[in-house]
C-alpha cells in the first residue's frame, strides 16, 4: 500500500521545507552585516585572516579537545567494547542479553542524570590520571555504548563468526591471528560504523563537558556565541555538516541491515 | 540461525583439545583457545570499565539524594521533590515531552509513510537517514542556534512578519527562550527520531498482507484499519514513548536556549549542581536525578514491552 507519487512528494516537500528552514536561516545569518540588514562575507573571510588563530584561539583549542576526545572514545570502543562483544558472541552466548541490557542502559540513565554521579567519580579520576581533557573520554565511552553496540551487533549477527573462527583455528592460527586476519576484516563495516557514529556523538556532546567544567567544541560554541554569534554559527554549521558526512559514509559502507531488525 | 546454533558450536569449541586438531602438531592450550580462567579474564576490562563509569555514577546519582552533605541519611531531599515548585517543573517537563512526542510521532510517521516504496539504499533514503540521525541525536546546542537564527527576534522572518504584515510573533514576550520555545525546537529533533525508529516497522508490512486483503475483497480502508494499524500500533506507541524519553532527558538544547530560571527538570539539575543548594537543600541534584530515573525507567519499560510485541511481526 504505497503512497501515490503526488502524496509522497507533498509530504516530503512540506516537511522538508520546514526542516530546511532553520538550517538555511543559519546560513543566511553567517552573511549578516550586524543589524544593518545588509550582507557581507566578512565573517567567513575573517576565519582566514592573519590574526584569526589568535582571536579564536579558545575555539580552536576546543575543537582540538573534541577531536582528541573522539579519538580516545573510539579507542575505548575498539579496545574494550569490541573484543568483549566478540568474546561474548563466541564463548558466552548466554551473556548476550546481559551485554545488550548493559549497553542500552545509557538511554534510560541519560547524561544529565549520569553527570550527577560522574562528578564524584571524576574527583578520583583526576587524582589518578590528572586533569587532562582526554579523561572525559571515559564518560563518553559510556555515552556512545548504545550506538556503538547496535552498529557492531548488527554486523556480528550478519556474519557467521563462530564458523569463521573455527576455520581459522583449524588452520592453526592462534586467537590473535583469528581476530586480526579473519574476524576483523569481516566486521569492518560494523566497526567503522561504530567508530563514525561515536565520533559524531562526541563532537555533539555538551551535557557532561559543560557540567564537569571541561572545554569541548559545544561548550566553546555556546561561549563564543555570546561575543561572536556569527563565528559560533559558522562552526555549528560546519560541525553539523561534518556529522552528516560521517553518517552518510556509514550508509556508503554498504549495509546488510535486514528490514525490521533494527529498532 | 547463527544465534540458535551458537551454544552447540561454542560448547564444541570449549571442549576442543589441542590434540584433536587434524592438522599439525598441538600448540600450547593457552595459545589455542582462551580456555578456562583466561576467557573469563577477557570479560574483565569491560566489566571494570562499566562498573566504574556506568554503575557507580548511576548509583551515586540516585543515592546522593538520600544523604546530606556531611553524609548523614535524610529524606529531606526526596521530600523536596514534592515541593510545589519542583512538582511544577516535573509537570512542565512532562508536558513539553508529551506534546513534542505526539506531534513528532505523527509527523514522523507521515514521513515514513511517504518513504514507503523508495529504494532503501537510494540517494533520497541515504540523505534522509543521515540528516535524521544528525538532527535527532547530535544537534544539541547547535539546534538552539538554528532557531535563534530562524525565528529569533532579529531573524529575517520575524522582522518581515513585523514590518510587512504587522504581525509581531513576540508581542507577548520572547517565548522562544521559554518552555513554549522548547516545544518548537524539541519537535524539530523529535520528528527525525521518529523517522529513524518507525521506518523499519513500517517497512516490515508485508506485501502479502495487502494481497490477502485484496483477495478477500478488502479495500484500501480495510487494509489500513484491520491490518496495518493493529500490526503497527505497538511499534508506533513504542516509538512515541522513546520520543517522550528523548525529550524528557534532553539537556543541551534547553541549556543553550533558556536564559532565565529552570523551567524543566534537567535545567533544575544544572541549577542544583552549580549552586549546590536549591530550595535551601543540599544534594538536591541527587533527588532530582532519582525523580528523572523513575520516570525514565517506567517509560523505557513500556517501550521494551511494546518493542517485544513489535518484533513478533518482524520475524
Amino acid at each position: 500500500m504505497k503512497p501515490s507519487n503526488l502524496t509522497r512528494w507533498i509530504i516530503l516537500g512540506v516537511v522538508g521545507l520546514v526542516f530546511a528552514f532553520p538550517i538555511l536561516a543559519m546560513v543566511e545569518f553567517t552573511f549578516r552585516d550586524g543589524l544593518s540588514g545588509a550582507h557581507t562575507l566578512d565573517h567567513w573571510t575573517g576565519l582566514f585572516s592573519e590574526d584569526a588563530a589568535r582571536t579564536y584561539r579558545n575555539l580552536f583549542t576546543a575543537i582540538g579537545n573534541s577531536l582528541l576526545l573522539a579519538v580516545v572514545t573510539v579507542g575505548i570502543v575498539l579496545v574494550i567494547l569490541l573484543p568483549t562483544m566478540i568474546l561474548v558472541h563466541l564463548q558466552f552466548p548466554r551473556l548476550k542479553r546481559v551485554l545488550e541490557f548493559i549497553c542500552i542502559i545509557p538511554i534510560t540513565v541519560p547524561a544529565i542524570v549520569l553527570v550527577v554521579g560522574l562528578a564524584p567519580v571524576y574527583g578520583v579520576v583526576v587524582k589518578v590520571f590528572g586533569g587532562s581533557v582526554w579523561t572525559l573520554a571515559f564518560a563518553y565511552g559510556i555515552t556512545v555504548l548504545p550506538y556503538a553496540y547496535r552498529a557492531i551487533q548488527s554486523n556480528l549477527d550478519a556474519v557467521d563468526v563462530v564458523t569463521l573462527s573455527e576455520a581459522g583455528r583449524t588452520l592453526r592460527a592462534d586467537w590473535g591471528r583469528v581476530l586480526w586476519f579473519v574476524l576483523l576484516p569481516n566486521l569492518k563495516r560494523g566497526v567503522l560504523a561504530a567508530s563514525f557514529i561515536s565520533v559524531a556523538v562526541v563532537l555533539g556532546e555538551f551535557t557532561i563537558a559543560s557540567l564537569l567544567n571541561r572545554v569541548n567544541l559545544q561548550t566553546a560554541l555556546l561561549q563564543v556565541s555570546q561575543s561572536d554569534p556569527y563565528v559560533a554559527i559558522i562552526f555549528a554549521l560546519l560541525a553539523l555538516l561534518f556529522a552528516f558526512v560521517l553518517l552518510l559514509s556509514i550508509g556508503r559502507l554498504g549495509r546488510t541491515r535486514r528490514t525490521g531488525s533494527e529498532s | 540461525m547463527t544465534v540458535a546454533n551458537a551454544p552447540v558450536l561454542v560448547s564444541g569449541v570449549a571442549q576442543a583439545e589441542p590434540g584433536r586438531h587434524p592438522i599439525g602438531e598441538p600448540a600450547g592450550p593457552a595459545k589455542r583457545s582462551p580456555a578456562g580462567l583466561a576467557k573469563y579474564l577477557g570479560l574483565a576490562p569491560f566489566a571494570v570499565y562499566v562498573v566504574i563509569f556506568l554503575a557507580i555514577p548511576t548509583v551515586l546519582a540516585i543515592v546522593t539524594g538520600f544523604f546530606t552533605e556531611d553524609g548523614s541519611f535524610t529524606f529531606a531531599n526526596i521530600a523536596g521533590l514534592f515541593d510545589p515548585l519542583v512538582l511544577a517543573t516535573f509537570a512542565s517537563s512532562f508536558w513539553v515531552s508529551a506534546i513534542t512526542a505526539v506531534v513528532g510521532s505523527v509527523v514522523g510517521a507521515l514521513v515514513c509513510y511517504a518513504l514507503l516504496g523508495t529504494r532503501a539504499g537510494g540517494a533520497l533514503r541515504s540523505f534522509i537517514d543521515s540528516a535524521s540521525s544528525v538532527l535527532a541525536q547530535f544537534g544539541g546546542v547547535m539546534l538552539a542556534f538554528a532557531f535563534i537564527a530562524a525565528i529569533g527576534s532579529q531573524s529575517l522572518v520575524t522582522l518581515w512578519l513585523k514590518d510587512t504584515l504587522g504581525v509581531d510573533i513576540y508581542a507577548d514576550g520572547v517565548w522562544l527562550y521559554q518552555p513554549a520555545g522548547l516545544l518548537v525546537v524539541y519537535t524539530y529533533f523529535q520528528v527525525p527520531l521518529m523517522i529513524i525508529t518507525f521506518l523499519p516497522a513500517l517497512e516490515g508490512l508485508k506485501t502479502q498482507w495487502a494481497e490477502a486483503n485484496a483477495t478477500l475483497g478488502g479495500t484500501r480502508f480495510t487494509y489500513w484499519t484491520r491490518i496495518a494499524f493493529p500490526v503497527l500500533a505497538p511499534s508506533f506507541f513504542g516509538s512515541l514513548l522513546l520520543l517522550f524519553a528523548n525529550a524528557f532527558s534532553s539537556y543541551a538544547t534547553a541549556a543553550a536556549l533558556v536564559s532565565q530560571g529552570s523551567p524543566i527538570v534537567p535545567l533544575q539539575i544544572r541549577a542544583a549542581l552549580v549552586s549546590e543548594t536549591v530550595l535551601g537543600r543540599e544534594n538536591m541534584a541527587g533527588a532530582l536525578a532519582l525523580g528523572m530515573v523513575v520516570v525514565m525507567v517506567v517509560v523505557m519499560w513500556g517501550y521494551s514491552v511494546l518493542q517485544a510485541r513489535t518484533s513478533r511481526w518482524q520475524k
